[in-house]
């Protein structure tokens, strides 16, 4: 097994090195301090998230740089992120974190604080599909994604996105001015009439379309192959940090 | 690369051979292959008499009578022979298609080769020796710009950036790899004396392998066209062939300097990366100086429509020019070119001027690559050949494993990077994908050895390397692209919830790697857009569409085809079909006007028989003024008044036709409303006529494609036409519109309560009914191949609108 330190080119070499223990323990001694209570629970998160323990360990740096090397993230943490300042969809992104349905389990509602553990399980949404993967499981990832981005969307949980909250997130894309707000409404508009045109030809006129459910939601983007789309690239290798919080 | 258009070979067509154009001609009124000898001969005759009567005739003026008809064929020789083998080459291109069979089996390049051999067979027969050659000059200068233009302008920017770099590993590394293996290899091969080749040096050699390892965009866009192969495939393989262009040109001098010398040292190597590095940057930065300047251009002509497409066409030519002058890399400076102006072009020139740039460009695109394949055909024949076993055999099949094994190791690099791997099936692909054309052969052709001997052994290897990939490879990768069941490219185009998502991603993205806190690629990105938005866009879009984000612009040009959509549906003189099925508004909003309760019992007022006459009559009545009004033509306006009132009118007559619909069904109490004052067009229509206001209702000034908004018109007060204010749903000034529209209302609010439809046993409008119904099932598809991008065949109704 290569050490992962020397290794000099960044993504390369350390991407497919998986979930091997005696690796991962070895980084986290050349790691230092900060890493170390991270180290205990390092192989069930691996398994968890599906992180390799390189990437676990610079986003622990990260997340420990965020919270003031607490232990837990708060609201405030996050939306002090500078970058962060122009992104329109800024407070839904926060949110999503404190999110408990992306945390794998079915709870419904939202968090106050957030551990490293429940960070991780919310970046592990952004994961890349990776080369061997059947297509079994590219589907279950595509699906994990796409739930996410429903939940984003869903913020009452209720399992459905209504015109309210559909509308509500196309203003905040547009970040509106007033003909903005104008535009979303008849973007949302469109785009829920396309959502039940498609998934449900054939309506009375008297019939109401309540909101976009998860399967209609999957079906009306099943053209945006999301599990290659959404992802990010996640270091490997210890890099500087170039987002001060 | 002015070096490659030498002094070789001048004026292409201009060569005497006008007899055969005349044949050519021949051969098509006339359809019978045993005429053409007798017609050639007669013709050439009688072409010798005048030409010869004229010059006699010119010294002494004082005895000649006037030539009642005289006879110069000199004076049109260029033009008439370019113009016959345009034509003949259009002719050829849509002879094929009328063959349904053939066109499905065999690429339109294979054939279009095919043709080229046999002219050049015939011509040959019948002792034509000046063949029109595939002549570099005029390749370089005129046919190819169309054909990189077409594709630069059309670039699928989003994916060509996504995978920039794996294309340009191909690209660069790619092609300099095949370049030198099969230069050095050929060498080698050369070395056996059974070939008899042994005076090649490795410098030949090595230019050789660089003419021969650039992949071609014409034939790979040729073929790909037709494959209909997923995006990512296809941009890897047409974006490599693109971006190849700068280290050919490259390479191709280096070499062509070296072997005239015969040594090389470290210096030149260094010097060569250093000029590859100019000429691909400097190529880049040419043509987006042009295209910032087009852009530029076009924020100002909205007085000038007529003229809009010609920047866009003349400046990516002149970035064309420039780039070649100064030897940098003229394919990369005309996509760089095509690429930047597109975004801000597009939002400041009308609809009708994006039209024509599409057509235009797809309409030169497509005779260049005729007269291309064509050419090349008839090049082959004519062409001066020393055909060596050993050295064709060799080169083909050194360029096959050059590509695989090239393919094959640099996926391996490549897939350590990317996030998406290629699989083998892509690979695979992109290895079968690598076809040469006619760009090699034209470099090959330009090439000046002393030794003529080696060129032609050159030409002809390069021709059978042309062939082997056109013909076995592309005529194999469909069947192949089947067999392997390649993803294809989905046919339907975005929808607007796909939009929101793509734009919701992307600012989900920039934030998550902003909160892991490392600069990816998504941030940079957002950068790029903020600074776009912030200030280029301003410079270079005019009027409050620089400020338009990008999905309402993305909405706008949706809503837009379906008003077109819904034009033509009613154009035709059915119902209207705008929204695409049977849901409509109301089944989605009713959530916030709860379900009115009330108006049950409300009895709808019927109107009169004589009233409905009447309203019918004023509508047709005022249908016909505007029509007159727009018969007036204007040689530098397209249509009498200044903004598209050719698709307003159209709109208007559509929605008389709804209205009158309309009408009748309240009579029979059978309304199924498709909803009209709340389809999407409509109320967009009333925002647009609100925003109006802000500004003077001075329709050249907001000219551009957005406020083509087809309400725009309606808006202002016509004294001329005050029926019109009749028609007009979206304003509720006029009592009469007032009146209808309570109908309406009422009428739709029963139909929302007690779903009328459902009730109605049988009426006289029940059939239509139905048939709006059908019509509403095959409208989607109508609807995405609307959407869909240019490729004429894919939007063909669109311009129809237009015709007054």
């Amino acid at each position: 097994m290569p050490l992962p330190q020397p290794c000099p080119a960044p993504p390369c070499c350390s991407r497919r090195c998986g979930a091997g223990g005696a690796n991962s323990r070895q980084v986290r001694r050349m790691m230092g301090a900060a890493t170390t209570r991270i180290g205990q629970q390092d192989p069930e998160l691996v398994d968890r998230t599906g992180f390799s323990p390189e990437q676990i360990n610079n986003l622990h740096k990260r997340f420990l740089q965020l919270s003031g090397n607490k232990d837990t993230i708060s609201r405030e943490n996050l939306n002090d992120i500078p970058a962060l300042t122009y992104n329109p969809i800024k407070s839904q992104i926060i949110e999503a974190f404190f999110d408990k349905r992306n945390q794998h389990d079915s709870e419904v509602g939202s968090l106050e604080e957030i551990t490293f553990e429940q960070f991780l399980m919310v970046m592990s949404h952004f994961r890349p599909p990776t080369l061997e993967m059947t297509a079994e499981e590219k589907q279950a990832m595509r699906k994990e994604k796409l739930r996410f981005l429903f939940n984003m969307h869903d913020t009452d949980g209720d399992g459905k996105i209504t015109l309210e909250e559909y509308r509500k997130v196309v203003e905040e894309l547009l970040s509106s001015g007033s003909i903005e707000q104008e535009s979303a409404k008849e973007i949302t508009d469109a785009a829920m009439l396309e959502v039940a045109s498609t998934n449900v030809p054939h309506m009375g006129p008297e019939d109401f379309y309540e909101g976009i459910t998860f399967e209609h939601f999957e079906q009306i983007l099943k053209g945006l192959e999301m599990e290659s789309r959404m992802h990010i690239r996640f270091l490997d290798t210890a890099t500087v940090h170039c987002g001060k919080s | 690369m002015p070096s490659r258009m030498g002094a070789r070979a001048p004026a292409g067509f201009a060569r005497s051979f006008w007899e055969l154009g005349l044949l050519l001609l021949l051969v098509f009124v006339l359809l019978q292959g045993s005429v053409f000898p007798y017609g050639a001969d007669a013709s050439s005759q009688h072409a010798k008499d005048g030409c010869s009567s004229t010059h006699e005739g010119k010294p002494n003026r004082t005895k000649k009578v006037f030539p009642v008809l005289s006879f110069e064929y000199d004076h049109i020789k260029t033009p008439f022979e370019v113009s016959l083998w345009v034509l003949f080459a259009s002719l050829m291109k849509l002879g094929f298609h009328l063959v349904p069979r053939l066109s499905s089996i065999v690429p339109e390049s294979c054939l279009l080769i095919v043709v080229g051999l046999l002219v050049g067979g015939l011509s040959k027969l019948i002792g034509e020796s000046e063949l029109p050659k595939l002549d570099s000059g005029n390749f370089f200068l005129v046919l190819l710009p169309p054909i990189i233009l077409d594709a630069g302008y059309f670039l699928p920017i989003r994916p060509f950036m996504e995978n920039l770099g794996t294309i340009l590993m191909f690209a660069v590394v790619g092609t300099l790899w095949n370049a030198f293996f099969i230069g050095s290899v050929l060498f080698a091969v050369c070395q056996i004396p059974a070939a008899g080749l042994t005076h090649l040096g490795l410098l030949s050699c090595l230019l050789f392998g660089s003419i021969i390892s650039a992949v071609d965009p014409v034939a790979v866009l040729a073929v790909f066209e037709e494959i209909h192969i997923n995006e990512l495939l296809h941009i890897l393989v047409f974006g490599e062939s693109l971006l190849n262009d700068a280290v050919t040109v490259v390479l191709y001098h280096l070499f062509e300097e070296f072997s005239a010398f015969g040594t090389v040292t470290v210096l030149d190597g260094f010097l060569g990366v250093i000029s590859f590095l100019i000429v691909a940057f400097g190529g880049v930065l040419v043509g987006a100086i042009y295209g910032i300047l087009a852009a530029f251009t076009s924020r100002f002509t909205s007085h000038m429509r007529v003229i809009e497409p010609l920047f866009v066409f003349v400046y990516s030519y002149i970035a064309y020019l420039s780039a070649e002058l100064f030897h940098l890399s003229g394919i990369m400076a005309l996509i760089a070119c095509g690429a930047v102006m597109r975004p801000y072009v597009e939002a400041n020139i009308s609809h009708k001027s994006h039209t024509t740039i599409k057509y235009f460009l797809k309409m030169w695109s497509s005779v260049s690559e005729t007269l291309i394949f064509i050419l090349l055909g008839v090049a082959t024949v004519g062409g001066p050949h020393n055909w060596n076993w050993i050295f064709v055999t060799s080169t083909v099949f050194l360029c096959l494993v050059a590509r695989v094994i090239g393919v094959i190791g640099l996926t391996f690099i490549i897939n350590k990077f990317r996030i998406v791997k290629l699989t083998t099936k892509d690979q695979f692909i992109v290895a079968y994908g690598g076809l040469r054309g006619a760009i090699a052969f034209s470099l090959g052709f330009l090439l000046e050895v002393e030794d003529e001997e080696m060129r032609h052994i050159f030409l002809t290897a390069i021709i059978t390397v042309i062939f082997f990939t056109v013909f076995v490879q592309g005529m194999t990768i469909k069947p192949l692209v089947e067999l392997l069941a390649v993803k294809k490219k989905q046919e339907a185009k975005r929808s607007i919830n796909e939009e929101i998502h793509i734009q919701f991603l992307d600012h989900l993205l920039t934030g998550i790697e902003d909160i892991c806190g490392h600069y990816g690629h998504h941030h940079w990105k957002d950068k790029m857009n903020r600074f776009n938005r912030k200030y280029v866009k301003k410079w270079l879009i005019a009027g409050e569409r620089s400020k338009e984000p990008q999905l309402i612009a993305f909405y706008h040009k949706l809503e837009f085809k379906q008003a077109i959509q819904l034009v033509e549906s009613g154009a035709g003189g059915k119902l209207s079909s705008a929204l695409p099925s049977t849901v409509s508004i109301q089944n989605i909003q009713p959530k916030k006007p709860p379900p009115a309760p009330e108006p049950r019992e409300r009895v709808l007022p019927q109107l009169p028989k004589s009233r409905e006459e009447e309203i019918r009559k004023i509508l047709r009545s005022n249908l016909q003024r505007t029509r007159q009004r727009l018969r007036s033509y204007n040689r530098h306006t397209l249509v009498a008044d200044p903004y598209e009132e050719g698709l307003n009118d159209l709109l208007k007559k559509q929605k008389m036709f709804e209205l009158e619909k309309k009408i009748k069904e309240m009579n029979n109490y059978l309304s199924v409303p498709v909803a009209t004052s709340d389809s999407p067009t409509l109320r967009r229509a009333r925002l647009a006529s609100g925003r109006q206001t802000d500004f003077k209702p001075d329709e050249q000034q907001n000219g551009k494609k957005q406020t083509s908004d087809p309400q725009a018109y309606n808006v202002k007060p016509d004294p001329v036409d005050v029926p019109t204010i009749q028609v007009e749903l979206a304003s509720p000034q006029s009592p009469d519109s007032v009146n209808i529209m309570d109908e309406f209302r009422k009428d739709k609010e029963k139909d929302e309560d007690t779903g009328l439809t459902m009730k109605l046993p049988s009426g006289p409008s029940a059939p239509p009914r139905k048939q709006s119904e059908e019509e509403d099932a095959k409208d989607p598809q109508k609807l995405t191949r609307c959407l869909s991008d240019p490729g004429p065949s894919a939007d063909e109704g669109e311009d129809d609108p237009f015709l007054p």
